[in-house]
């Protein structure tokens, strides 16, 4: 069977584009890797009714391909279709510090995960940390998940950007004050220009070290803070692995698409985080767009919605970046990538040898190489040999194992 | 020195050492070409009796001598293990092993050094000689060791005055020198001043997951490797070529493809590396694939390096054309360069690798 | 809810949570070791990218804890 779309990933974008496609009639089939749709942001919400859409869970794609008709995806099972559809999210984007690698050092976005899809309570009493606006939902959630949140720190300070990106976009402000107040009603502190600069523990976290940070974000005036599990997250990596098989074109960290979601690749749609982190709400709206490049043209309304909320993204993206003086919270022992277990040291000595770019650190000093392929570590690397974090290609966006890839050439058009 | 792969690394290691200042260019850095994307193969049981087969024994020497001189590039005497499905290739290979002068090798059951693998082979030849090193760290750390200094920019062309080369122009302006050394690898064939028939040869490399203790312990490869590496078919050819590493992953090979300097995933061809790899260690079923790579392997007419005087041009070296035993021939290669550049006698007959045979 | 075990201990799971939100929740936050410097790991993005809790169920190796739903009756070690 072969179908008119095929989407990948089962979050807001991809959810809403089965749905409308399904609505005006195309044969659309919805892949994701987990049990259960929603991706990260829906997971927990109840499991959305897709009628006419063929749902195929628990399928992690591989791989996906040009074929002669359209498209192959590749997972256990291989999904033909005519145009594909990309809507594959994000992941957050961490830094490395001393004792990162502890257990009960968390994703700002795991830790929500955690509670919204999997209904746990992350840890009994937390730090939050990192940078950008998600964190202040983050921290809501577990307050009322029954965390103690004992501090939420954000590593930038109040800009004049930020405040005209907030004052252009009232319920976005609103919405940031909520979270701003329900902190406060808990007592709990909201410090800028703070960071978690370092765990401690034996066998897992049992409080962290907090430092002011400079603008730059270099640490001074350092304390100590009890807690058992820590949140971490500065900002998100769109997850373009596919889009990269594929050649689709790239700016910075996410796939290029128009205003239809339409990549440079002919057949080849990308919708939500993947073009850009922008949030839920904007992921839905492009959803509903790629749809529409398909049938009929897109309303007017959409196109206005889609504009206005990347318009704000990009200036939330501005308002929150990584500054380089997080290099000095790290000790040459200190793990830069987790997999390998590469320290700073083995990094410095590689780039004493030569190792002037991220590819040639990679081959010298193995970070990156391990089992997530550079996806925690991948924009540390980057900017240690002062390089602006860029996706690399991935031939398998999933492991598999060797005797499922014997079966590949086999099962075309299964 | 033009190229900062383990040629050129060797190279400037042993010039320096006799003495010559050398400056290596390179556009992408120190191994950023062929030598990024190979296992670091030390063989000397895949060459047919020659001169090859004479340049990797010196070279399998040197290696050792270069792994106490200087290290860090996770050199280990592993040791090659040859299998034959059939009893009629296990004559064949047996009579080849048997041909190869100056090569430790014995007939062996082949479970009683690989207990992973399938049973119903007929059997293997073991090569205790056959090495391994990390191909980039070595590179890494011969160039280190030399002292010679690294300019990473392009060299746009050979500088020639009357018959001579006398330097290179760079992307960073003209460097002069009484010696060029061309070891450039892939792209050692393409400058119009001195061409060379160097041409590149795809091949693909599927890395696994890492274990804690690898089900492989040598380099384990079928005798079609031998046949396929001095082929000369046009179309795709795999044989299954299958070593662990010191970080734990299994790396599989090896497929051979002429498709000039595409480097495009297959993802046919990596189903084939995966047959012939379970085909071989059905263990490795359940191992996980993480990634994969192409790499491209200069070949020349008659599968030999080049290396020597350039036979138009007076003060040119090349030292390329290495196909996909770079990392093993470096060092003896190195070592004829340093002979021919700076006097002293090449540790092997120069005239079947001179760069004129072409011509 | 279910029951799966872990090393021989019974964990509850509620219907459709993963493994390793299970464990997580039951205080046990480790279950593995790496392979170089024997450091424990467990949960850390929790969304099927970094490949820290890999984990053996029934049998099948090196499978993401965060991304495989418990069933009762389940083996799990590391």
């Amino acid at each position: 069977m072969s179908y008119d779309l095929a989407v990948v990933g089962a979050g807001p974008a991809g959810l809403t584009a089965a749905r409308v496609a399904a609505k005006r009639g195309l044969r659309v089939a919805l892949i994701d890797g987990y049990a259960r749709t929603g991706g990260q942001f829906l997971r927990g919400a109840a499991q959305p009714r897709l009628t006419g859409v063929e749902v195929k869970l628990g399928q992690r794609v591989w791989a996906v391909e040009k074929s002669p008709g359209g498209f192959q995806v590749h997972a256990s099972a291989t999904t033909t279709a005519a145009t594909l559809l990309i809507a594959t999210g994000a992941h957050d984007t961490v830094l490395p510090f001393p004792g990162w690698d502890l257990p009960g050092v968390l994703t700002a976005g795991g830790a929500q995960a955690l509670v919204k899809g999997e209904r746990i309570r992350p840890g009994a009493e937390m730090v939050v940390a990192g940078t950008g606006p998600f964190l202040l939902p983050v921290a809501v959630t577990l307050l009322e998940a029954g965390v103690r949140v004992k501090e939420v720190l954000e590593a930038n300070r109040p800009s004049p950007l930020m405040a005209a990106a907030l004052a252009r976009n009232p319920s976005k402000a609103a919405e940031a004050l909520a979270y701003v107040r329900r902190l406060a009603a808990a007592r709990v502190p909201y410090r800028t220009g703070h960071a978690v600069v370092a765990a401690h523990g034996k066998d897992s976290v049992e409080g962290v070290t907090v430092a002011r940070l400079t603008p730059e974000w270099r640490p001074y005036a350092w304390r100590t803070v009890d807690c058992d599990t820590v949140a971490v997250g500065y900002g998100f990596t769109p997850q373009v692995d596919l889009a990269l098989q594929l050649g689709c074109e790239l700016s910075g960290d996410h796939v290029v698409a128009d205003d239809r979601q339409r990549t440079s690749v002919e057949g080849v749609l990308a919708a939500g985080e993947v073009t850009g982190v922008a949030g839920a709400p904007s992921a839905v709206v492009e959803g509903a767009l790629a749809v529409h490049s398909l049938v009929g043209e897109p309303p007017p309304r959409l196109l206005a919605e889609k504009a206005r909320l990347r318009r704000f993204a990009r200036a939330l993206e501005r308002s929150y970046p990584v500054r380089d003086g997080w290099r000095d919270w790290l000790t040459p022992d200190t793990v830069v990538c987790r997999c390998e277990e590469v320290t700073l040291r083995a990094i410095d000595e590689a780039r004493d040898l030569g190792a002037h770019d991220p590819r040639t650190l990679k081959l010298l000093a193995r970070p990156g190489m391990g089992w997530c392929q550079g996806r925690m570590c991948g924009h540390a690397v980057a900017r240690l040999t002062g390089h602006e974090p860029a996706p690399q290609k991935r031939p398998f966006a999933q492991p598999i194992t060797l005797a499922d890839l014997t079966l590949h050439d086999r099962e075309d058009n299964a | 020195m033009v190229g900062a792969g383990i040629v050129g690394a060797s190279c400037a290691y042993a010039l320096t050492r006799a003495g010559v200042r050398v400056t290596v260019v390179d556009r992408g850095g120190v191994a950023s070409g062929t030598t990024g994307a190979g296992e670091g193969n030390v063989l000397v049981s895949d060459k047919e009796p020659g001169p090859e087969l004479e340049l990797a024994l010196r070279s399998n020497t040197l290696w050792r001598e270069l792994d106490a001189e200087c290290g860090g590039f996770e050199w280990e005497a592993k040791g090659g293990l040859v299998v034959a499905e059939t009893p009629e290739v296990l004559d064949a290979l047996t009579a080849f092993a048997a041909s190869q002068q100056g090569v430790e090798s014995a007939v062996v059951d082949p479970r009683d050094l690989e207990p992973h693998l399938a049973e119903g082979l007929a059997g293997g030849v073991h090569y205790p000689q056959d090495a391994q090193v990390q191909p980039m760290l070595a590179a890494a750390r011969l160039l280190r060791a030399s002292g010679a200094r690294l300019v990473q920019t392009a060299v746009e062309r050979f500088l020639v005055s009357g018959d001579r080369v006398t330097g290179v122009r760079t992307g960073q302006g003209d460097l002069y020198a009484d010696a060029v050394v061309n070891a450039a690898g892939t792209w050692a064939g393409s400058f119009a001043q001195a061409p060379l028939p160097i041409r590149p040869r795809k091949g693909f490399i599927l890395v696994t997951q890492p274990f804690a203790v690898p089900p492989v312990r040598h380099k384990v490869y079928t005798a079609a490797y031998v046949t396929n590496v001095a082929s000369d078919a046009e179309g795709l050819e795999t044989s299954g070529v299958i070593e662990s590493t010191q970080a734990g992953t299994v790396l599989i090979g090896a497929s051979r493809q002429r498709v000039g300097y595409d480097t495009a995933i297959d993802y046919t061809v990596l189903a084939k590396l995966a047959r012939q790899a379970v085909g071989l260690f059905p263990v490795l079923a359940d191992a996980q694939v993480m990634r994969a790579y192409a790499g491209l392997r200069p070949y020349s007419p008659d599968h030999l390096p080049v290396i020597g005087p350039d036979h138009r041009l007076g003060g040119l070296f090349h030292a390329c054309g290495h196909e996909g035993a770079g990392i093993g021939l470096a060092p003896a290669t190195a070592e004829m360069i340093t002979a021919q550049v700076a006097g002293g006698t090449p540790p092997v007959d120069p005239a079947p690798f001179a760069p004129g045979r072409f011509a | 809810m279910i029951e799966f075990r872990f090393e021989g201990r019974a964990i509850s799971a509620e219907e459709g949570q993963s493994i390793g939100a299970a464990l997580h929740a039951a205080g046990i936050r480790s279950w593995r070791t790496t392979r170089f410097g024997g450091r424990p790991r467990g949960l850390f993005c929790a969304i099927g990218a970094c490949f820290d809790c890999l984990l053996t169920v029934n049998g099948v190796p090196d499978q993401r804890a965060c991304q495989t739903v418990a069933r009762a009756g389940d083996e799990v070690g590391p």
